[in-house]
């Protein structure tokens, strides 16, 4: 007999996990991803005539993840915010696995998103309403764990989702925190490590210095160094966006006089006008 | 501290600076160069506070630069047309021109600027 090459595995394996979503109101359409706790899949919502996407834990978890994912959705439904997909539905399948139904967000992943070069101050636009959102939760005590460019939808009108709020506690390497890769308690210092992470990926290689000192001082190795809250991490990036000085940056004397000047070049285009007025009098004078 | 009050400020400030390049453009008047500051602050004093009354009526940023350049051209009218009557000599173009653009980037700054905490 001969052994089943690796497409055929793999579709066997996709055949396996497909839910069965007889019983209730979704038919299936596609299957968008897989997660490490499950699979989201595209589902037609019959009742209401309109796509959704739908989480199903995988044939292959236990109990504790079953446990899991009736808590993100519980977690989810809670946090209701623009910035955070909507939960809608939650259930047990015919073969007892648990998923629930969330907003189908149709955009693009703030990695895709930002390989698109929108400009600086798109992004820092997106990084902010996305800080807005982690915020939010971190004020109802939810840590969202897994802050990563993938974990974040920017939608056709220009909205911001975060996406999948481990609450497995699973970061991704490069994104969470030390503290998290050690397994120590974990706080907001947490998610702003992997803002700043998301916003070092964002920023071109010839971002502004005050920008890149934003993202060092936000993805810190020390907790005690970082932000201590989202909300000043936001703040710090809205006064960059606002030609205001930042917290995380010194700027020399000359870099004050510049950025006063980017800030301000109407008014400083009329001095210097009344200077040259000044000057050619002088000159004419004599 | 209101509009008029900022424009104020920033009129009498900018006044003692047009007031001290006299000491450069015309190095002749350094004997009488205390009351010529003294006359361009209280000039720019009172153009700055007229301006801040006027945007704090008006609100619009065109008409502040207007205004500002309106009055800062008819005191620097009215210092050159002193000094005609007093010297014997005429300076319009050399007072008229920096007078009317420190009105201008009065009528400007004010409509634009409010120090933190500022009531219009």
């Amino acid at each position: 007999m001969s052994p089943l090459s690796d497409p055929s595995v793999e579709r066997l394996r996709t055949a396996l996990e497909e839910p069965d979503l007889a019983g209730t109101r979704y038919t299936l359409v596609a299957r968008l991803g897989r997660g490490g706790m499950g699979s989201v899949y595209r589902v037609h919502d019959l009742a209401l005539d309109r796509d959704l996407a739908l989480k199903v834990l995988t044939v292959l978890d236990g109990a504790a993840a079953v446990e899991r994912l009736r808590a993100e959705a519980r977690i989810l439904a809670a946090l209701e915010h623009p910035g955070i997909v909507p939960v809608h539905d939650a259930g047990l399948l015919e073969d007892g696995r648990p998923y629930y139904a969330m907003k189908l967000v149709r955009g693009a992943r703030l990695d895709v998103f930002a390989a698109g070069k929108p400009g600086i101050g798109t992004l820092l636009k997106v990084f902010e309403s996305l800080c807005e959102a982690v915020a939010f939760a971190h004020d109802r005590g939810v840590l969202h764990r897994d802050l990563k460019p993938e974990n974040v939808m920017v939608g056709d009108f220009g909205e911001v989702l975060v996406l999948d709020w481990g609450v497995a506690g699973v970061g991704t390497p490069g994104f969470m925190a030390p503290e998290q890769a050690a397994g120590d308690s974990l706080d907001q210092r947490s998610d702003v490590h992997g803002l700043g992470r998301i916003l070092d990926t964002l920023l071109p290689p010839e971002a502004p210095r005050p920008l890149v000192a934003i993202a060092r001082k936000a993805a810190a190795s020390d907790a005690i160094s970082r932000y201590p809250t989202v909300r000043e991490l936001r703040q710090d990036v809205a006064r960059f966006r606002d030609g205001e000085s930042v917290g995380a940056y010194r700027e020399s004397l000359l870099e004050r006089g510049e950025r006063l000047v980017r800030r301000n070049p109407t008014l400083f285009a009329l001095i210097a006008s009344y200077a040259v007025v000044r000057t050619l009098l002088l000159l004419f004078s004599r | 501290m209101n509009k008029p009050i900022f424009g104020l400020l920033l009129g009498g400030f900018l006044g003692v600076f047009d007031g001290l390049s006299a000491l450069i453009s015309a190095p002749e008047t350094r004997p009488e160069i205390v009351g010529i500051v003294i006359g361009s602050c209280v000039k720019g004093i009172v153009a700055g506070l007229l301006i801040g009354l006027f945007d704090k009526k008006f609100k619009s940023l065109p008409l502040a630069i207007v205004f500002g350049l309106a009055v800062g051209l008819l005191f620097a009218y009215w210092v050159a047309h002193m000094q005609e009557t007093q010297l014997g000599r005429h300076y319009y173009w050399q007072i008229m021109t920096p007078g009317g653009l420190l009105g201008l980037i009065v009528g400007f700054a004010t409509h634009r600027f409010q120090p933190k905490g500022a009531i219009a």
